[in-house]
């Protein structure tokens, strides 16, 4: 028996979401006394996919013909599936990133496995049930899933599990599956990246804000603090919708869920629905004028003062610190 | 076009979640339940491409008795039937399954859901039933544009988009950015009455997973306010090591 992990890749690139499925599916193969096999599907170059040994992976499964090399969920899953059952893995790892979630149902599916969607830790074992714990409620609450099929799928919340070094050397072997044309029937027109911007979901440090910021024209100094920390920048639901800030940087109960090491709230009430998406950050950090905001009941510390006096001084301060 | 909207049936945003039976249940006391807030999204979209006659609307929720409240919200919205599989929603492999088994068949062209559940959001509904219908699905969808029998649908992706194409039939989940939710007005509250809703009985599913118990979030330690930028920068460098 192994261990399957599907290994993402952005552009050909490995990010950190990658490594910490690696290192997470390694510790599953510690704790199962299995080996652990990795998958990657698309054009990543022999040199990328070596540095998965770092992580404990001895083998990395290479599926890199021509149909491939757009990602395409259903064509995705049938190779994973395929990769699965060649290498009777017992259970398949995958990150829950936005790819991720539309690949793990439908590789679950093709399993007849129970998928455990979100993990944040590490799974224990009862026999041959696997219980695992998972956000639910939007992150209000945890779960502990009990996964009872056969073969199971777990997708990793980005940011949940530390990343493990066990050194190993990755033997790179070609992988090839039939492709059903079928499958491929979604076509890839653009990709559309703002490269310059830290990805929200994996950020280890988010500078958010809220409708205290009064407009879109003040976002330069919210900007520059997430440059001079190498955050990526969330709002508050008010704020996207107005149109003051993009969709994609809404966090909260019906926008991104976030857990970095440190978030930043400023000019933000903290809100019920907004909390939710947040409460899981390792440290929060509150700016807001009013010292009756409730997002200062959730937070580990606290400046009680006007965003515009205080973020321009705390970039300076940041940046002062880093270039000492 | 033949239009299939899944409808989930939520605990309101605001509600505070707990838990009862040594953390094995969760605690419906006082909990207003609304329809899912991605699922209106799909709901405001569907009755858009099928204003003027363009289409049909048929909104389909796997739920209790109790969830008929939430369907006729959706009829009042705009959809033209409902359909009730008379199940406590078990988990979204179960949902997805009777779903499926509803759909299959029915030719529907478009069959759209919310990204997520606000509840136990597996954000899997989606590309469950694109499984088991075999049929291609995105999952996150933020733009959705039908253009004869073509979806453009831009995917979210971690930074940025990608801009697909795809014919129909599709299975589509959607986020903010597809539509803007429609409010009820009376003439559509009056008229959701006399709609149809049809029940159906729930289809045997296998048990995949079970969830065994739930917890609360840890509280957070007092907050430690402080007075000036400089003391906060040397507690999250020294005491917090996060920068
Ligand atoms: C169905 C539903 C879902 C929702 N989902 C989400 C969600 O996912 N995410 C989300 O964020 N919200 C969500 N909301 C909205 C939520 O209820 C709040 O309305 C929202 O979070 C408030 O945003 P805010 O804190 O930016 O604005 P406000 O509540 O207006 O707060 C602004 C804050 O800025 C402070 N302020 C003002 N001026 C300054 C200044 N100069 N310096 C410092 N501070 C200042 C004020 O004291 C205040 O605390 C949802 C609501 C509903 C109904
Ligand atoms: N009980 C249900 N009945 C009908 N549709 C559902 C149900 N549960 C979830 N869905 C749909 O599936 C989507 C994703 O749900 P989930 O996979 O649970 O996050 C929701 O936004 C709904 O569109």
């Amino acid at each position: 028996m192994a261990i399957l992990v599907y290994i993402e890749n952005t552009d050909g690139g490995l990010k950190k979401s990658a490594f910490e499925a690696a290192a997470y599916a390694k510790a599953i193969a510690d704790q199962k006394g299995d080996t652990l096999v990795a998958l990657s599907i698309g054009d990543v170059a022999d040199a990328e996919l070596q540095k998965l040994g770092k992580y404990g992976v001895t083998k990395v499964l290479n599926a890199s013909q021509a149909n491939l090399k757009q990602f395409v969920n259903k064509a995705y899953a049938a190779i994973i599936a395929a990769a699965a059952k060649q290498e009777q893995a017992s259970v398949v790892v995958l990150s829950n990133s936005f790819s991720g979630k539309g690949l793990a149902p439908r590789v679950a599916a093709k399993l007849d496995a129970g998928l455990a969607d979100g993990a944040i830790s590490l799974p224990s074992w009862n026999g041959n049930d696997m219980e695992v714990k998972k956000t639910a409620f939007s992150n209000k609450a945890f779960a502990t899933e009990i996964i009872s099929s056969p073969v199971k799928v777990i997708s990793l919340s980005p940011n949940a599990y530390e990343l493990k070094e066990s050194p190993a050397s990755a033997e790179i072997v070609p992988f090839t599956a039939d492709v059903n044309a079928n499958d491929l029937s979604v076509v890839l027109k653009e990709i559309v990246r703002a490269t310059d911007k830290i990805s929200l979901p994996e950020a280890e440090i988010v500078v958010s804000a809220g409708r205290g910021l009064k407009g879109p024209e003040n976002w330069a100094m919210v900007e520059e603090l997430a440059d001079v920390l190498g955050a990526a920048t969330a709002c508050s639901k008010p704020v996207s919708d107005a149109g003051w800030r993009p969709h994609s940087e809404h966090v909260g109960q019906t926008g991104i869920v976030v857990s970095p090491n440190l978030y930043i709230a400023i000019g933000i009430s903290g809100a019920i629905q907004h909390l939710a998406g947040v409460s899981s950050s390792k440290t929060i950090v509150v700016i807001n004028k009013d010292p009756e905001a409730p997002f200062f009941k959730v937070a580990d510390y606290g400046i009680v003062g006007d965003a515009f006096e205080v973020v321009p001084k705390l970039t300076e301060a940041i940046r002062n610190l880093k270039n000492n | 076009m033949k239009i299939l909207v899944c409808i989930s049936n939520v605990p309101d945003t605001t509600s505070k979640i707990t838990f009862t039976n040594d953390n094995t249940v969760f605690n419906t006391a006082g909990i207003q339940y609304i329809i899912n807030p991605y699922d209106e999204i799909a709901l405001a979209k569907a009755v858009e491409l099928a204003e003027g006659g363009k289409g049909t609307v048929t909104v389909i929720n796997v739920g209790d008795a109790a969830t008929e409240p939430t369907i006729r919200k959706a009829l009042a919205i705009g959809a033209d039937d409902a359909v009730r599989v008379n199940a406590q929603p078990r988990d979204a492999w179960f949902v997805a399954n009777q779903i499926a088994n509803y759909a299959k068949g029915q030719g529907f062209d478009l069959i759209l859901t919310g990204r997520e559940s606000i509840d136990y959001n597996g954000a899997q509904v989606a590309a469950l039933l694109g499984e088991l219908l075999d049929l291609p699905s995105v999952s996150i969808a933020k733009k959705l544009v039908i253009e004869g029998n073509e979806a453009n649908i831009d995917r979210e992706i971690e930074g940025g988009k990608e801009v697909l194409s795809v014919s129909l039939p599709v299975v589509v989940g959607t986020a903010e950015g597809v539509a803007e939710p429609k409010i009820p007005n009376m003439r559509g509250i009056m008229g959701a009455r006399s709609k149809p809703l049809q029940v159906v009985e729930p289809i045997e599913v296998p048990v995949l997973a079970s969830i065994a118990r739930y917890e609360s979030p840890a509280a957070r330690g007092a907050v430690k306010l402080v007075d000036d930028v400089d003391q906060l920068v040397q507690l999250l460098h020294g005491e917090a090591k996060v920068i």
